[in-house]
């Protein structure tokens, strides 16, 4: 049983993983429909942020509280410049900003690769994240924990900001009808600049807590970017709080049927067919946003 | 595209119009001369492999002009379906290569050497014919059914592309971590008689290169005769106005599964013939960024026509094997660049270069208009040509 229950804790801590790395994904590509597959490299701007706070201050535990507002406008900062240069001339062009973004993902690499070398580099991991709480045999890892409770911060402060500031009512009039929301007067180019730098800097914040748990080197950040799309896809389009479910229940079943079959490649495929066969009934994802287009 | 009325008729135009229908036959003719006749005395023995493996890859660009040229579906994980073809050959060839009785060499790797322990799927693979079959039978009912699917509840453009990576990635992942049931990451390797020809061979690696290149003409040979057919043109009306499509009476996703079990099928045949050419697969040749590879000769040789995606996937894999080896990070950026210029200012690929050029030459000249306009202050100069009474540039493409 406490098997199951520590396994359970895994998952949390799994989902949580997973919803950081969706989380700027759930912006960029549930809300503004832009489908950037350099999503991966942006995580890993935050991570390597880290990176080199840690080497100029050589102290872990004010490298990590620097590094994630500092991770915020870095990351932010590349995608800003993205969207101004290219994709803010593919708005009608999903599949084509898929492709651009997938050179960007290419280059965006190998400038990694330049600047940190292709091996691993240190992270901050700082002492008090290190240890662990054991309750008889559950043990719950106290970097999993803060990810678990920085993930929901996050998830609770974008669904505020949707939902009450004018940018979060610019951004879903723009969403739902960027025409009309043009007609009332709102700068949709400013809208899509500002939640695309908001969507970007989410990545960079949640690249800094990867880095955690997980070792930070140039192609770290398209091991994510498959799982993040389809979390984004299940979880509904335009809706934050489908994409959180969608990452605790992806992040769960994969940990417990993983348990189950002592295999997590067999895990990992049975969870992905499972998505194709959701996807027949709510082929719009858990929650939809319901719209009178025929497509 | 039709001349209008108004045009005066020249003489190179009807000659176009009249034997317009001839010119990719003729391009065909062209490259099959190409690829059999003078490519095969230009190259060394190693290119003659690499270049075999490029055919390949080509054919499967030709499955995905057609399914994301002229059927609007991006295919991200074309991967799955050659890597199923590939691994199936693979396990023909290492189950001869065994004999009966004994462990493929996947096994004998590992310490085993009667073939218990080996998996039952494998069974089906130990004779030649049920091998090619299943070749085309499994991926063309896979596809059939992921098609059946997705198109069925009209899941489309990103969504479907997303969804057909992830289902490659979840079939490489499986591969990668089941070493006794398949290989895992080592793949399947040292594999030497294919139908009883010794790989190691080089007349049979040139016999095999023919077979490549064959393989790739059919697969062109099929697409002159879709494009043209009735089906070509319901599916480029499903790709431009999929609602009209269906309001017109048929079933678009009819259409589209079609054209996507159809490439679905080149990839698996291309899969299961750079099995024996390159003696080794593993998922390191159809993973998820592979895949994405595979897109990309198609966007620069032009997806919608029909021999932009072959020609533009030999085009990119032979830069990168004549590049990345030598200036591997010069090369990275070079793809990176490629895919952002490609995809942003010639988005119909190489052959939009002359519209492109026309386009600049307009912007230049009403440039050129504008800044005597506001230096004279005279009378106005006379007015640039303008787009409408200007030649098309089209007839050429």
């Amino acid at each position: 049983m406490a098997l199951y229950i520590n396994q359970a804790f895994s998952g949390l801590g799994y989902g949580s993983i997973l919803l950081l790395a969706a989380l700027g994904l759930a912006l960029t590509f549930g809300q503004m429909g832009v489908i950037n597959m350099a999503h991966g490299e942006f995580l890993l701007a935050g991570a390597y942020t880290g990176h080199v706070l840690l080497d100029v201050m050589n102290n872990a535990e004010v490298a990590f509280v620097v590094s994630i507002p500092v991770a915020f406008v870095v990351a932010g900062a590349i995608g800003l410049l993205l969207e101004t240069l290219l994709i803010s001339r593919l708005y009608h062009r999903p599949l084509d900003t898929l492709l651009i973004t997938f050179g960007v993902s290419l280059v965006l690499q190998q400038l990694y690769r330049d600047l940190f070398t292709p091996q691993l580099v240190p992270t901050p991991r700082p002492s008090w994240l290190g240890g662990n709480w054991s309750f008889g045999d559950v043990i719950i890892k106290h970097n999993e924990f803060f990810i678990f409770v920085f993930a929901l911060v996050l998830v609770i402060a974008l669904a505020l900001m949707l939902k009450l500031t004018p940018l979060g009512r610019r951004t879903r009039a723009t969403v739902q009808n960027r025409d009309l929301a043009e007609s009332l007067g709102i700068s949709t180019k400013a809208t899509d600049k500002l939640t695309f730098f908001l969507g970007s800097g989410l990545a960079g914040m949640g690249g800094v807590c990867l880095s955690l748990i997980a070792g930070t080197q140039p192609t770290t950040g398209t091991g994510y970017i498959v799982y993040a799309f389809v979390i984004v896809i299940v979880g509904g389009i335009g809706n934050v709080w489908g994409t959180v479910i969608a990452a605790f229940v992806f992040g769960e079943a994969q940990k417990l049927l993983g348990l189950e079959f002592s295999n997590d490649a067999t895990a990992t495929v049975l969870v992905f067919v499972a998505i194709v066969v959701f996807l027949q009934f709510r082929p719009q994802g858990i929650f939809t946003v319901r719209t009178r287009s025929l497509a | 595209m039709s001349e209008p009325a108004t045009a005066k008729k020249s003489p190179v135009l009807s000659a176009y119009a009249r034997y317009r229908d001839w010119i990719p036959v003729a391009g065909w003719v062209l490259v099959a001369v190409a690829l059999l006749a003078i490519l095969p005395g230009m190259l060394s023995a190693i290119d003659i492999t690499q270049f075999s493996k490029y055919y390949c890859l080509a054919t499967v660009a030709v499955g995905i002009g057609l399914a994301w040229g002229r059927g609007g579906m991006l295919l991200l994980g074309q991967g799955l379906f050659f890597g199923l073809g590939a691994y199936m050959m693979a396990m023909y060839i290492q189950l001869t290569d065994a004999g009966n009785g004994k462990a493929p060499a996947y096994l004998q790797n590992v310490g085993e050497f009667s073939d218990d322990k080996l998996p039952r799927f494998w069974e089906p693979f130990r004779v030649g014919a049920t091998t090619l079959a299943l070749i085309v039978l499994v991926p063309a009912l896979l596809a059939f059914a992921i098609g059946w699917a997705v198109f069925k509840r009209k899941v489309k453009g990103a969504y479907f592309a997303i969804l057909s990576q992830a289902l490659l990635y979840a079939f490489v992942i499986y591969i990668d971590a089941n070493q006794l049931q398949i290989g895992g990451k080592t793949g399947l390797t040292g594999l030497k008689k294919f139908f009883g020809l010794r790989l190691a061979d080089r007349d049979n690696q040139k016999l095999l290169y023919y077979v490549a290149a064959a393989l790739l003409l059919a697969s062109i040979a099929l697409m002159i005769w879709l494009y043209r057919s009735r089906f070509g043109e319901l599916l480029v009306g499903v790709r431009d106005a999929e609602e009209r499509v269906r309001f017109l009476g048929f079933d678009p996703a009819n259409v589209k599964l079609a054209a996507y079990v159809l490439s679905a099928v080149l990839a698996a045949l291309a899969g299961a013939l750079y099995t024996p050419i390159n003696r080794h697969i593993g998922t390191g040749d159809f993973a998820v960024v592979p895949s994405i590879m595979m897109i990309i000769g198609v966007a620069l040789g032009g997806r919608t026509t029909i021999f932009g995606p072959p020609l533009g996937a030999i085009a990119v894999s032979y830069t990168q094997y004549r590049l990345s080896s030598e200036f591997p990070t010069l090369w990275q950026y070079l793809l990176g660049g490629l895919f952002i210029v490609v995809v942003a200012i010639l988005p119909g690929g190489i052959v939009d270069l002359p519209k492109l050029l026309t386009k600049g030459r307009y912007a230049i000249e009403d440039l050129i208009a504008k800044v005597s306009k506001s230096t004279s202050s005279g009378p106005p100069p006379t007015p640039p040509v303008t787009r409408e009474q200007a030649p098309t540039a089209d007839v050429t493409a």
